[in-house]
């Protein structure tokens, strides 16, 4: 059980956490973490995921840089002083 | 004068003004451009298409831009190739090759797409442009932004080919390389977005962008007598030209200058990158990322944003999909050289070696017509051919010389303009054996 996770929210979520870039949350998975997110902020939680609990597919979370996919998805544990980022996908190149 | 309604989100439907976008605020879903299609019906017909410059702005109705363009005035319009000796060799009645590897100024595809993003940064009134490339969009914005007079800067992997970096750098971007792959970049460019006011091509941009991609579709339509193919096959990497050939096909219906009988689209995509491959042979359109490996990096995408839109329309078209090894494709590459005098990148010989595969499956009947996309050039990619041709001997300027030459064999016969390496092709292949 990590005591202080920071997510980093991208400009288009701000809004929904009152405007902050950061938010430090406790948890023991990726999954908690983003959990206690939504708990906070009721009017993200159909944003960022669906109804059966999964990530919206236009939205790609990565931990310490590493797409959660790669790791154990929102099982993935967490630790103090992790990064969670959120970043929307974009067009290829 | 402009047909444009605004911005719609392809999954809610949420409308946005034209405005730099690059997702629905409600839940991140991509947005699309909106046409007043029945104004459009009332206005473009082939008449009026084929009376229009040769380039992808004879299609300008039909992108998201307000006044003149200002960006890739002799982009697109690339040739149509059909492609006779290559269709006897695979045993197929009737074969095309849409070669944008010909496209100008950069050989690739992504001149479409910057031609009409840069007129619509320049439109909304940007001075620095940007992107995330695996070599082909870095390439195409570096010029198109050099001749807008527009400040650019780009990222790009830190390991991609010499000359998609020496290509780019001749422009004078701000060339930035990054220590990872695509998805790497990608992730970086979207931070970079967020904070910097620039138009990011393919972030901000991103609704506008695609759009170009639809020129394609276009001139398939056009150039083979305003009709569609039977089938299409289309490479993917982002995910963003597959799903926009489709809206090229549809729009041209909807405006009844063509008629569709079930065209089939179909995806191509590298062994050591096939996300969408998985995905469309699992049945589902949630794929899962993958690490890329493979030559064709132009199309090393692991996390594709459109990925779920390709195999959505490779899906309801009634399409498949193949994916190609690094050797297929490089034999797939020396094969359209050799038959068609095209030289593509391993992303084009991905396609054409996936095309292959749907034809000897039987996926793709071989009595009915085909067209392979060709996005881009291999001039740029010269490295992946190294160790396969053969070496070129060094002669004095004496006839003697060359008569020796000839005398020890080292000027073959003839095998059906497939030159020397020909037979070796055909040893190592069997589905090249014909």
């Amino acid at each position: 059980m990590a005591d202080k996770v920071s997510v980093r929210i991208p400009t288009v979520l701000r809004s929904h956490v009152d405007g902050q870039a950061k938010v430090d949350l406790a948890g023991g998975t990726v999954g908690e973490v983003l959990k206690g997110l939504l708990d906070a902020h009721q009017s993200l939680r159909g944003r960022l995921m669906d109804e059966q609990g999964e990530v919206n597919r236009f939205i790609n979370i990565y931990l310490n840089d590493e797409d959660i996919r790669f790791l154990e998805n929102l099982e993935t544990p967490v630790k103090d002083g992790d990064t969670v980022m959120i970043v929307p996908s974009i067009a290829g190149g | 004068m402009s047909f444009v309604r605004g911005l719609e989100c392809k999954e809610c439907g949420a409308a946005y003004p034209v405005e730099p976008r690059m997702m629905c605020d409600a839940c991140f879903g991509p947005l699309e451009v909106a046409y007043d299609y029945e104004a459009l019906s009332k206005t473009v017909t082939r008449e009026s298409i084929e009376a229009g410059p040769a380039s992808l702005w004879r299609y300008r109705d039909l992108l998201p831009i307000e006044g003149e363009p200002l960006a890739g005035l002799r982009s697109g319009f690339t040739p149509l190739v059909r492609a006779d000796r290559l269709a006897k060799k695979l045993g197929v009645r009737e074969l095309y090759i849409k070669d944008d590897g010909a496209n100008y100024p950069t050989f690739s595809y992504k001149d479409r797409v910057v031609a009409v993003a840069l007129t619509r940064a320049m439109e909304f009134g940007f001075e620095t442009v940007g992107c995330a490339s695996t070599g082909n969009l870095a390439h195409s914005v570096a010029a198109h932004s050099a001749a807008a007079g527009l400040r650019s800067v780009i990222l790009i992997p830190h390991d991609l080919e010499v000359g998609k970096v020496v290509g780019t750098l001749v422009f004078g971007p701000n060339l930035v390389k990054v220590r990872g792959n695509y998805d790497d970049v990608n992730r970086l460019c979207t931070q970079i977005a967020d904070q910097y006011g620039w138009a990011i091509v393919n972030v901000n941009l991103r609704p506008y962008y695609t759009e170009g991609a639809k020129t394609h579709g276009f001139e398939i339509a056009e150039q083979l007598g305003w009709r569609l193919p039977q089938h299409t096959v289309v490479p993917v990497a982002g995910g963003t030209i597959l799903p926009k050939i489709a809206k090229a096909y549809d729009e041209f219906t909807r405006l009844g200058l063509v008629q569709n009988d079930g065209a089939k689209i179909h995806a191509a995509q590298a062994a050591g990158c096939d996300p969408v491959i998985k995905a469309i042979e699992a049945g589902t359109e949630r794929f899962k990322p993958q690490k890329p490996d493979t030559i064709a990096r132009s199309i090393a995408i692991g996390n594709p944003a459109d990925g779920p839109y390709a195999i959505r329309v490779v899906s309801e078209s009634g399409g498949s999909g193949a994916s190609a090894t690094d050797r297929e494709i490089l034999e797939a590459i020396e094969l359209l050289a050799r038959t068609e005098a095209i030289f593509t990148e391993p992303a084009g010989g991905t396609t054409l070696a996936a095309t292959i595969k749907l034809i000897e499956s039987g996926r793709i009947p071989r009595d009915e017509s085909i067209c392979v996309c060709i996005t881009g050039n291999g001039l740029k990619t010269i490295e992946v051919q190294e160790g396969r041709l053969p070496p070129v001997p060094v002669i004095e300027a004496k006839i003697g010389a060359f008569d020796e030459l000839v005398d020890s064999g080292g000027v073959a016969e003839n095998q059906g303009g497939l030159g020397p390496g020909g037979a070796r092709i055909n040893r190592e292949t069997k589905w090249l054996t014909r």
